[in-house]
């Protein structure tokens, strides 16, 4: 009873997200090789490799097409193994969240910083392939810039997701069915890879209701140097994902932790 | 300025009644002890009295609030030591204080002027920038208390401080909790160690099924409870069973007469008879010694495993 109440959210989180960057910072060079060069040799090899057989994908060479795409694909990746396996470890195996509720910190506090660090860790990632696909000259003008502040939002999107399932999880064995059942088919039909009219329409429209897609409808045209259409749609759709994924995420969380 | 009092506390697990109507009160500077077998609901009742967890009934309020509505603000007022070691085990000692400190809006400045003391206090000092790994279970637990000291707090919480150490290590646990009392802290302390309830605790209480059966300073537990004298007999070696001895001679000269295996305890007002006759048994040993807490902790909760 009352698990689901409304969240309260405030800056004390903030301290709970420097523990975390503490960590991460200590930990860098593995997590920076698994963060960012990961997507990045998948990106170059596909974008590269599949691309020299490939004719122009929507008008642009295949790789910058796939550019978008895989900074997505990177921000998700990013977002959910954050927020599925770090942030496990740190409820069930090493007690890290214990000894933080111990101390005066609400779970709503603890469970924004475990969100907004998940995100923050996506936004890096996301935006090293921005970084890398300017590098290379497949990122059209400065639009892209605006590409920032929504892979940031998209990451919270997919944070938010990682930590319903987090909540849930009697073990890291859990995470395999959301892998399975939801990243993986989710990445196939929103658009990373190939553009989504490939598809027949009844997963156009599912991939249309999963945030993904609305992630690559906003970052694909401003890599392209374009205004996307319909961005205040997109940013609704993960915003709104993000917002009742937290809600519900929190409500699991009281119930797992607070009874 | 509050220390910790709950009263009617209740709360079921579905079937399961887990406290039925608790209630104590914590005096200002004294040392509160909580015990009771595994599944008495020490662990639910530490859980309320922080907010971590809402009772079905009862009132608490820990540092002058009520708990759970304003339980995160009381919980700056506290020191929490916890069952389990939960340190950070990517930080060193002080980055383990330092981080923890920032949970308590403490400036960094702050928090790093604080950590030499308190690593010196934990017996830690040198011992700063050792990653938790290289620390032993003790070094670990005094790090535990050094963290629990970061906010320099009203109240302790103690949840079985000293369960794995070995006896130079409980010493010095001991040692340093009672140098906290004479700072002015007030403690609540669990702990299945009866001796080291006797040794800190002015006050104590042992619960068994969610309610107190007992309560008042070691002495005066021990003196309502049980008889003051205590004669463990145990056969020797291949001799006649002293649980034979027992139902045939006992009765008549303790008391009371518990039978445990092989092992007779006689609870007596007065050992004199009791000890003439043994003196006079072959193939008997006894042990005589005072009554303690322990004797009263079984008495009142049984002898039964509990786990």
């Amino acid at each position: 009873m009352g698990n689901f109440r409304r969240p309260r959210l405030s800056l004390r989180f903030i301290p709970v997200w420097r523990r975390n960057f503490l960590v991460w910072r200590k930990l860098a060079i593995p997590s920076i090789l698994g963060n960012l060069a990961d997507p990045m040799i998948y990106m170059l090899g596909l974008g590269y490799g599949l691309g020299s057989l490939l004719p122009e994908v929507g008008g642009v060479s295949y790789i910058a097409f796939l550019a978008a795409g895989a900074a997505c694909f990177s921000t998700l990746n990013a977002a959910t193994f954050e927020a599925l396996y770090s942030a496990f470890s740190r409820m069930q195996v090493q007690k890290t969240w214990e000894a933080i509720l111990n101390a005066p910190m609400d779970l709503d506090d603890l469970l924004l910083a475990e969100l907004v660090w998940a995100a923050s860790k996506a936004a890096v990632s996301g935006a090293a392939i921005l970084g890398v696909a300017a590098a290379l000259g497949l990122v059209a003008s400065p639009l892209a810039l605006w590409s920032l502040p929504l892979i940031f939002l998209a990451g919270l999107t997919f944070a938010t997701l990682g930590l319903i399932v987090t909540a849930l999880a009697p073990s890291y064995d859990f995470f395999m069915y959301y892998f399975t059942l939801f990243i993986t088919p989710m990445t196939l039909i929103s658009g990373v890879f190939f553009p989504m009219e490939q598809l027949p329409d009844a997963f156009q429209a599912l991939a249309g209701a999963l945030p993904l897609s609305h992630a690559v409808d906003l970052l694909r045209p401003l890599f392209l140097g374009q205004a996307p259409a319909r961005a205040a749609l997109h940013v609704a759709v993960l915003a709104g994902y993000a917002l009742a994924a937290f809600w519900l995420a929190l409500g699991l969380a009281r119930r797992r932790l607070l009874k | 300025m509050g220390t910790l009092s709950v009263s009617g506390l209740r709360k079921s697990y579905g079937e399961a009644l887990v406290l039925a109507g608790l209630s104590f009160e914590l005096a200002r500077g004294e040392c509160y002890g909580l015990l009771g077998p595994n599944g008495a609901g020490k662990t639910t009742t530490l859980r309320c009295a922080l907010g971590l967890t809402a009772p079905d009934a009862g009132a608490i309020r820990l540092a002058g609030l009520p708990v759970p509505e304003r339980a995160r603000e009381a919980r700056m007022r506290v020191g929490i030591v916890p069952q389990m070691d939960n340190l950070d085990p990517d930080f060193t000692a002080a980055e383990n204080l330092l981080v923890y400190a920032r949970y308590f809006g403490l400036a960094d400045a702050e928090a790093r002027r604080r950590i030499p003391g308190l690593l010196e206090f934990a017996g830690l000092a040198g011992r700063a920038d050792a990653r938790i790994s290289a620390l032993s279970g003790g070094m670990k637990r005094r790090l535990t208390l050094a963290r629990a000291l970061v906010n320099d707090p009203d109240i302790l919480f103690l949840d079985e401080p000293t369960t794995g150490l070995d006896p130079q290590a409980r010493h010095l646990i001991w040692e340093r909790l009672k140098q906290l009392q004479q700072q002015g802290k007030t403690v609540l302390l669990t702990t299945h160690f009866m001796d080291e309830a006797e040794r800190l605790c002015q006050r104590l209480a042992i619960m068994d099924g969610g309610r107190l059966i007992a309560e008042g300073s070691p002495r005066a537990v021990i003196a309502a409870h049980i008889e003051p004298e205590v004669v463990e007999v145990f056969s020797e070696l291949g001799e006649a069973s002293a649980a034979d001895w027992a139902r045939a001679e006992a009765a008549r000269l303790a008391s009371r007469v518990e039978i445990v295996g092989e092992t007779v305890f006689c609870y007596l007002e007065e050992s004199r008879p009791l000890l003439d006759h043994l003196a006079g048994r072959r193939g008997l040993r006894y042990l005589h010694r005072p009554a303690n807490l322990e004797d009263v902790f079984l008495k009142l909760t049984g002898r039964e495993l509990r786990d």
